[in-house]
């Protein structure tokens, strides 16, 4: 094969396209602008943390079954496990979103970063959601009925059905989380290829001097 | 929610969880047409104090960064 047929590959064509936008030291840098020695840009990372809690104790809740997690020590354990991850993954990705908000990150061709963003944030919304309707108790009966109506009137209820056990634990389990879990890649991603958002510059007064004055 | 021929689980921390009921009726704050649970104005309030500390805290290794020529 020619080294011409070999730069006409498609496999050629894209490895290089990648290298390209995201060569391995923006993958994995090393070092990160000084600007970033603040407790304020932890919140992404303490936001992906709670998530792989959040998906590692539901595979092993999923494991075991509802009569476990209902019934056992170990079983309720790992279900608190799973609520709590939850809450620290939603309370850091607010108060990651705060953060960024204030920072205008969409700044400096960002806007895909900050709008994947958005759609994970409302992809987690219905995977907590859904969640809720997975207990497999009396609470998750209680809740899919009050939800029936608000689902209903938005004429998504026939298709999106929460009373329908089966069809909820399934978006909970398998469409969501992978939803959640690749977007959340793609906005690391875009964050590496763009790097973190600068701070706003500071305003700063220019004065002129008249060096003719001084020369005299 | 228990299932027939199982027992309820009694652990030590069973006594400290008597300290906090959560098996009541929850408390709700009302203000014109605003009505918020006590539990979710609470984790609201935590994380702007959260977000608030995060932005003058110092970070750990900032001075030392700024010492290096």
């Amino acid at each position: 094969m020619s080294y011409a047929e070999i730069e006409r590959q498609w496999t050629t064509r894209l490895r290089k396209r990648f290298v390209h936008l995201l060569p391995p030291d923006k993958l994995l840098p090393d070092t990160q602008p000084s600007y970033v020695a603040s407790w304020i840009y932890v919140f992404g990372v303490t936001t992906m943390a709670a998530l792989f809690v959040v998906i590692v104790s539901g595979c092993l809740l999923a494991l075991r079954g509802p009569q476990w997690w209902h019934s056992s020590s170990v079983g309720h354990f790992m279900n608190s496990l799973h609520l709590w991850s939850v809450e620290i993954f939603f309370f850091a990705m607010v108060v990651h979103l705060w953060g960024k908000f204030f920072m205008a990150a969409w700044r400096g061709g960002r806007a895909l970063t900050w709008m994947t963003g958005v759609v994970t944030f409302l992809t987690s919304i219905a995977a907590a959601f859904t969640g809720y309707l997975s207990q497999s108790n009396f609470d998750s009966q209680w809740i899919s009925t009050q939800a029936k109506d608000g689902i209903n009137a938005t004429g998504a209820g026939a298709y999106w059905n929460v009373l329908n056990m089966g069809q909820m634990l399934m978006w909970h389990i398998v469409l969501l989380p992978i939803a959640a879990v690749a977007l959340t890649a793609l906005h690391v991603l875009l964050v590496r290829i763009k790097g973190v958002v600068p701070p706003f510059a500071e305003k700063t007064s220019v004065q002129t001097v008249d060096t003719t004055e001084m020369a005299s | 929610m228990l299932f027939r021929g199982t027992k309820e689980t009694m652990t030590p921390l069973t006594q400290f969880a008597a300290l906090l009921p959560l098996n009541t009726l929850g408390h709700y704050l009302h203000w014109h047409f605003i009505d918020i649970s006590v539990a979710n104005f609470v984790v609201i309030v935590l994380m702007v104090v959260t977000f608030v500390l995060a932005l003058v805290l110092p970070f750990p290794g900032r001075r030392r960064r700024r010492e290096q020529p």
